[in-house]
């Protein structure tokens, strides 16, 4: 791929929270136009990588580039006015509570656009539609069900038909039909509406299955990426410990801690016995 | 509508708070719009004001004819002269009437009560009281009893 | 000692950074002066919420306090024989004081634990997050609305609260214990000064009613996002806002009513 095509360029990205480091000169680049999966562990700061996309944390250095516009330097206004070509998944849903599935749905619209309420109701109703959830249009959040939740989060992110939607962690606790239906829906929304995608997942198969192109980040920094072929051929020891779900290997299964002799005292104990 | 009942009760909530407000204004403080419209200003002099304060009450034959809205030291003659609003419709005070200060009830607050003359001419604007009486001071009452003056 | 005195310095950096943060984010929310067209139906919304849902426990608290001052008032006074003051004891009790401090206490525990707990609430299952990813600014779209509806409600509150407990003191000190009806209004009337009494004990609920809200939304938008973090902002709202309002009823009292 060549530079011009990349919708999002992260160059030397660091981010720490509190003493820890999260990202350690992290690079990378999202194609315009095709799903990118970005895989790896719990905790890597997957959903941190997003929410700098977003613009709503700063990077501690590197810069992040999204359609050409630097999110962590541009004024608040003009995240705003960006924020409003971006559409993003949360992995709870995030719908608001108060309100129903319609309008959910509908505020982004009500917010950002002056379109009268007719216009607002057929657009809802096409998304929902979209989403296969045009009959529950009048319940709460509550009363929907975790997948149906989703769904109704992914058509309200979509109602403004942005450029780029990022998904966090959208198959994670759903149930294998879900899982089916969200995939064959991302698969979808980017054919047909030409989105760039951005899939942040620890679901290997199912986010391989549907990505043009793919990259493993562990411990700050990206340590494999390519399309989903060229991932399976890479001859990193971390890349298929994690594709395939080794228990053990480069990726510990112990966090770091102090040796398990000293810290059980055997040491002491048995300097006692003799 | 849902939206709608939400705003009646809370156009309901409102309305009830700025009720509560006027009936602090008019019933609880007693501000009347008719006792600040008209009044008129008289002035009565006294060596012993014992405990008069502003806000008190002025009556006639028992009834409330005004409220006291000052109260200074004359510096020439080492008196109070006690200031009061006298109302509009109250315009009968003969010119030789007397104010005297008055107890309401053993402890009770003090208030100026005036003693009708004979004059056939009124008091108005800015007239002073012909005679006044002072405070009762129990205290030196006492001491005058126990002293045997 | 050296690691004592750091933790202290510590903590009291923490409280001053926590303060800063307080400010500017009462700056930003109020600052954030909302579109009226889509601010007024929110605002509605949150009158309802924050103030018609307080409505009852201010009103039964208003009359149970009433009565008690009554009682309370009849038996003290009767010992001097001028029960008739017993209008100007309770009105001047409930306008000043118990008025304005009794409701921002309820307020606290009612309206203020709510707030506290809605924004956290949002908070921890991102749905503020996702507002400002959609381009909608949560402090203008979720806190502003609260903020403004508490600072609303809390006056019309307090002065409700007032005139029900002087109702509730009529009903016990004329009705139950035989003070003239006549005397318990003549006595208040003459002895309450709207300018000074009224205005007065309205200006401290206005006081109040903004550092009670200001805490609430403050401890929901800077809670932890877990069930602990909430249960614990929660409890710092009714807390810290009972303590400011006592300690700032005081200052404010000296300040209005100190120099007679």
């Amino acid at each position: 791929m060549t530079a011009q095509s990349a919708y999002i360029e992260i160059r030397d990205l660091v981010f720490s929270r509190g003493n820890r480091r999260i990202f350690d000169g992290l690079s990378l680049d999202i194609p315009r136009g095709k799903v990118t999966a970005i895989m790896g562990p719990s905790g890597t700061g997957k959903t941190t990588l997003l929410k700098l996309i977003g613009g709503q944390l700063k990077p501690d250095s590197g810069s992040i580039l999204v359609d050409g516009h630097p999110v962590h330097k541009i004024s608040r206004a003009a995240l705003y006015t960006l924020r409003k070509r971006m559409g993003m998944l949360f992995q709870s849903g995030a719908l608001f509570s108060d309100l129903s599935a319609f309008e959910n749905v509908a505020f982004p619209l009500r917010v950002h656009t002056d379109l009268p309420e007719d216009m607002i109701r057929d657009v809802v109703l096409m998304k929902l539609e979209a989403v296969g959830l045009r009959g529950a249009r009048d319940l709460m959040p509550s009363e929907l069900s975790g997948g149906m939740t989703r769904r109704v989060a992914l058509a309200r992110s979509i109602v403004l038909d942005p450029e780029l939607i990022m998904y966090d962690e959208p198959f994670t606790g759903q149930d294998p039909i879900a899982k089916g239906v969200l995939v064959e829906m991302i698969r979808q929304l980017n054919e047909t509406m030409g989105l760039t995608s951005v899939l942040v997942s620890h679901d290997v198969p199912e986010s391989l299955s549907i990505c043009h192109y793919a990259c493993i980040v562990s411990n700050g920094k990206v340590i494999g990426s390519g399309t989903a072929d060229e991932l399976r051929d890479n001859p990193s020891e971390r890349v298929q410990q994690f594709l395939q779900g080794l228990p053990d290997g480069p990726v510990p299964f112990h966090y770091a801690a102090a040796d398990i002799g000293d810290d059980l005292n055997v040491a002491a104990r048995s300097g006692e016995r003799s | 509508m849902r939206q709608r009942t939400v705003e009646i009760v809370v156009g309901g909530f409102v309305l009830v708070g700025l009720g509560a407000l006027l009936v602090l204004a008019l019933q609880v403080s007693g501000l009347s719009p008719k006792s600040a419209e008209s009044s008129y200003r008289v002035y009565a002099n006294f060596n012993d004001i014992g405990g008069l304060s502003v806000r008190g009450q002025v009556s006639l034959a028992g009834v409330t004819i005004g409220r006291i809205t000052d109260i200074q030291l004359d510096p020439e003659t080492y008196q109070a002269r006690v200031e009061m609003a006298i109302n509009e419709s109250v315009d009968i005070i003969p010119s030789d009437s007397s104010a005297i200060i008055r107890t309401a009830g053993l402890l009770g607050e003090k208030y100026i009560d005036v003693s009708v003359g004979a004059d056939e001419t009124y008091m108005k604007q800015g007239d002073t009281f012909y005679g006044t009486q002072s405070a009762l001071n129990i205290e030196r009452l006492i001491s005058n009893f126990a002293s045997g003056k | 000692m050296i690691n004592r005195i750091a933790l202290f310095g510590r903590g009291a950096l923490d409280t001053l950074a926590s303060l800063g943060r307080a400010t500017e984010f009462l700056f930003r929310s109020l600052f954030a002066v909302p579109q009226i067209a889509t601010g007024f139906p929110l605002l509605v919304k949150q009158l309802y919420a924050v103030g018609v849902l307080s409505l009852a426990i201010i009103v039964v608290s208003g009359l149970f306090i009433g009565m008690v001052l009554g009682l309370q008032g009849f038996n003290i006074l009767s010992d001097y024989g001028s029960e008739q003051a017993i209008g100007q004891m309770v009105a001047l009790t409930l306008v000043r004081e118990l008025g304005p401090v009794v409701t921002a206490l309820l307020f606290a525990g009612r309206a203020g634990s709510a707030l506290t707990a809605e924004i956290g609430l949002m908070k921890a299952t991102e749905q503020l997050s996702s507002m400002e990813m959609m381009g909608v600014d949560p402090l203008r779209r979720v806190i502003a609305p609260r903020f403004w509806a508490g600072f609303i409600s809390m006056p019309l509150l307090a002065m409700i609260f007032s005139v029900v407990g002087i109702w509730g003191g009529m009903l016990v000190g004329v009705d139950w214990l035989g003070v003239f009806e006549g005397s318990y209004w003549a006595n208040m009337q003459s002895s309450v000064d709207f300018g000074e009494d009224v205005v007065n004990g309205i200006i401290k609920s206005i006081v109040f009613g903004f550092v009670c809200t200001w805490i609430a939304v403050y401890q929901g938008y800077d809670s932890v996002p877990t069930s602990e973090g909430i249960s614990s902002a929660t409890t710092k709202t009714v807390v810290y806002s009972s303590l400011a309002v006592l300690g700032l009823d005081f200052i404010l009292t000296a300040v209005m009513f100190g120099d007679i």
